[in-house]
């Protein structure tokens, strides 16, 4: 089976899902731009686009529309060829509404799994739940005659477990996009050794063909992003934890989290990350990894309370941020969770006194935003704010240095663990997948 | 007509700002002014030089495809808006794709020529940031013949244009002709820089060369031989003008000194279902500038300043062949060697032209008139260039289409 012919007939399942829609969207346009090809006329091309809620299925057709037409504005230089043969088709708008037709055309909304029956590669992007990924996979392999490709979006569930589960011979990889998928340029591939050299090609020119960056991890709970991010987040909930013995916990919290984004440059601080990704799902993520962590123990008290409080965080359908952790007014924190009290703490009350406390920013400090968009001057800039913060004894630069040197240690371990092949696999993934600045393994701070 | 049979004149002319990326205060998010404001704004704005519209005989407004653009026909309906003293007063819309600006210019012209009028209020607008450039490129379209269409580009006039650059490239070398065109550019952004209504004004680029070069052109996102910097802005814009007979003159109270006189102009039209005889040369301009040079009795070195139609660096260019300060293929080395610029030997677009000023197109013909009203009379500002006493002639060349409708205006200050 040639790479048209797998993408032939494709599912993605939990298509109406954050990730879900993003593959959904990918795959479709490539689909469709597959089946306009000269020597693919008169093939069918379905992509069936399978959740369980009919609601989401709703919003998702309507997220497609609006992203496949903004897709063809872009390309339309590139569309007036493929329909040049079309006589009808003169003005640039028919051709883009013909091109949104023909992609929306390929998209099959259902709620019934029976649809994956014919499918030659199934996408799959339901929550981080292993019992039921072994189970649907399962139910799909022995109704499917066509030997599918099972590529999951999994980031935390070792994907040997999947194939012995489900009884897949080595036909499923783990192939990890980033949100959203539509945006992020990363995907991790996560290889079994028992994957045949032609479904990981596939993978390998799909990617391509998406335009993503491939960065191989190898089958170890977590992978390399949520391997990082997971252990570096619960490092910032351990430092309020100490903290939280000498000052009041949502001045603590306030503290690391403005560490870990303004001393650090980041674009986020890692509570607001947490929150970003949703409380549950870290927690979830902990507890999908920590089995097969035996030297470690990656679990938080403190999100388990929260979780049980209904403290989530995660993102309202406009993309806007829930309140979780921290509460957030146009995107930005202006109050702390306080799990005791459970309120909301105001970070105006306390801000000045803990702002003093940490000391200022370097003179040369710039923002995330600035430094990582600067073209060509990233690299000066940081070593600028670093070198001065590095000279800095003040709490701010103390508790940064103390950060810089986990996330440090974290991403040296991911590699001594066989997680990643190599350091710059490590600092690829934080610097596309979660948008840093500069890797984890760095020199900048000591 | 070897010469006009009556003295014409203009005078009171107004510019809106041209709004579109480049300017501050331009959201392509939020809603903005829409045709009605720019009408009124440049009527009102000329009317108030004249002494309102009750010394107002007719009006003409030009613009190309508010049909598309706006959902909006029917233009002249519009132009009793401005004031109710043009209640019930005759009024048309002319419309000759990029060249209706100057087609209302020829109207009102011809209106006094007629003595059926002694004031025309001459206006040109055009909003087109009402939709995305993609499918803004489909309305623009309409300047060329529909049943090019389908062969045509995405972009399909910066593709015609293209072509055209193409053509030069392979006559006499493509690196050549883009030091000419890249000139071309620098001198567009810094006279508008000069220009407070000016799309470009507030244009800071340090090293406006070095930005053109590193955008080489490419095919695959836009078209083969032009980077978007050797294009004309999108814009939003009105402009206006007074077109008088000397009792014209004398009921506005407009003295001569603060007046143009129109010396000549010549209107052209070359058939819009053939291809140009030749991509390297603007054969209906050549035409259009030769008509209007002879009946105005002077060459083109007596020219002081002139406003062309640089839709396209590369017919800014073109156009400097057609005029004949420099032989074919010498266009490009005439514009590097800094002739076109304010301070050069025949200064073009002086307030920036259509790639720095801006390019409304239905509007464009009578911003070009204003400009040279203002360069002669010495209303300029800080954009103001010397007049010499032995070259006090300045020229208009508004172009329609490629190379289609072109109408060429000669001036001279009113008391000269």
């Amino acid at each position: 089976m040639n790479y048209d012919e797998r993408l032939q007939n494709v599912s993605v399942l939990g298509a109406a899902g954050k990730m879900g829609s993003g593959i959904l969207l990918l795959t479709a346009v490539e689909m469709a731009d597959l089946s306009l090809k000269p020597e693919n006329k008169g093939k069918t091309f379905c992509l069936n686009a399978i959740d369980v809620s009919p609601q989401g299925l709703a919003g998702l057709m309507k997220y497609l529309k609006v992203q496949v037409q903004k897709i063809a504005e872009k390309k339309t230089v590139m569309l007036r060829e493929i329909y040049a043969d079309r006589a009808d088709l003169i003005e640039n708008e028919c051709i883009i509404n013909e091109y949104v037709f023909d992609v929306m055309n390929i998209v099959r909304p259902v709620t019934t799994i029976e649809s994956a029956y014919d499918s030659n590669l199934i996408f799959e992007a339901i929550v981080e739940n292993r019992d039921l990924k072994t189970r649907l996979f399962s139910q799909i392999n022995e109704n499917n005659k066509n030997k599918p490709y099972f590529f999951t979006n999994t980031s935390s569930v070792p994907i040997h477990t999947l194939d012995e589960g489900a009884k897949l011979d080595g036909r499923v990889l783990g192939f990890h996009f980033y949100n959203p998928p539509a945006v992020q340029k990363l995907v991790e591939l996560i290889s079994l050794e028992n994957n045949s050299a032609e479904m990981t090609e596939f993978a390998k020119a799909f990617a391509k063909n998406l335009r993503k960056i491939i960065v191989p991890s190898n089958d170890k709970a977590g992978f390399i992003g949520n391997g990082h991010f997971m252990r570096d987040a619960l490092h910032g909930i351990h430092e309020v934890e100490r903290l939280s013995k000498e000052m009041p916990y949502a001045e603590a919290l306030y503290i690391i989290n403005k560490v870990s984004q303004d001393f650090l440059v980041r674009p986020m601080g890692i509570f607001q990350l947490i929150d970003y990704v949703g409380v549950d799902v870290v927690k979830f993520i902990m507890e999908v990894m920590n089995p097969y962590l035996p030297d470690e123990d990656l679990h938080s008290d403190l999100l388990d309370k929260l979780f049980e409080m209904g403290v989530k965080g995660g993102q309202n359908s406009n993309g806007s941020q829930k309140d979780g952790i921290l509460k957030y007014e146009r995107g930005n924190p202006v109050a702390v969770f306080d799990p005791e009290t459970k309120a909301y703490v105001d970070i105006s009350g306390f801000k000045e006194k803990c702002d003093e406390k940490l000391g200022p920013l370097p003179g040369s400090w710039k923002p995330w935003k600035a430094v990582n968009f600067s073209r060509g001057k990233k690299e000066e800039m940081l070593k600028t704010i670093f070198t001065e913060t590095n000279k800095m004894e003040t709490l701010g630069a103390e508790l940064a240095k103390a950060y810089n040197a986990k996330s440090n240690e974290i991403g040296n371990y991911l590699v001594s663990s066989g997680v990643a092949h190599n350091v710059e696999d490590v600092n690829t993934v934080m610097m596309t997948g979660f948008f840093h600045a500069y890797g984890p393994v760095n020199k900048y701070l000591k | 007509m070897k010469k006009l049979r009556r003295k014409v004149y203009m005078a009171a002319g107004y510019n809106t700002v041209s709004l579109g990326t480049g300017r501050k205060e331009f959201n392509p998010k939020k809603e903005r002014p829409g045709l009605e404001h720019y009408i009124k704004e440049a009527g009102q704005g000329t009317l108030k030089q004249i002494g309102g519209g009750k010394n107002v005989d007719e009006g003409a407004i030009g613009n190309f495809m508010a049909s598309r653009f706006n959902k909006q026909g029917h233009l002249a309906g519009f132009i009793p808006m401005i004031d109710e003293d043009l209640q019930y007063k005759p009024c048309i819309r002319t419309e000759g794709a990029c060249a209706s600006g100057a087609l209302s210019l020829a109207s009102g012209i011809k209106s006094v020529l007629a003595e059926t009028a002694d004031v025309v209020l001459s206006l040109g607008v055009e909003v087109q940031n009402s939709m995305k450039a993609i499918y803004g490129a489909d309305v623009l379209a309409g300047a060329g013949w529909f049943k090019n269409r389908k062969s045509g580009h995405a972009f399909f006039f910066p593709g015609q244009f293209s072509d055209r650059a193409g053509a030069y490239y392979e006559k006499y070398g493509m690196e050549y002709a883009r030091s000419g065109m890249r000139q071309w550019f620098v001198n567009a952004i810094e006279n508008a820089r000069l220009c407070p209504t000016a799309q470009e004004y507030e244009n800071k680029v340090p090293d406006l060369a070095g930005l053109y070069d590193k955008m080489t052109p490419n095919g695959k996102s836009f078209v083969d031989n032009l980077n978007v910097l050797d294009c004309s802005k999108v814009s939003d814009a009105a402009s206006a003008i007074a077109i008088l007979s000397e009792e014209g003159l004398e009921r506005c109270g407009i003295p001569k000194s603060e007046a143009v006189e129109v010396i000549s102009i010549a209107q052209v039209e070359r058939n819009i279902t053939n291809d140009p005889p030749d991509r390297t040369e603007l054969t209906a301009i050549k035409k259009a500038v030769k008509q209007a040079l002879e009946m105005a009795g002077i060459t083109k070195d007596d020219l002081a300043t002139i406003e062309v139609h640089d839709c396209f660096s590369i017919a800014g260019i073109l156009t400097t062949e057609a005029l004949g300060f420099a032989k074919p293929g010498k266009g490009a080395q005439f514009v590097a060697d800094r002739n076109t610029a304010r301070d050069g030997k025949i200064p073009m677009n002086t307030t920036g032209g259509l790639i720095g000023w801006g390019h409304p197109t239905g509007g464009t013909g009578v911003h070009q008139a204003v400009t040279i009203w203002e360069q002669l009379t010495g209303k300029a500002g800080e954009a103001q260039i010397k007049i010499p006493k032995d070259r006090p002639y300045g020229m208009t060349i508004n172009m329609g289409g490629d190379d289609v409708t072109v109408v060429a205006i000669v001036y001279k200050r009113g008391d000269l």
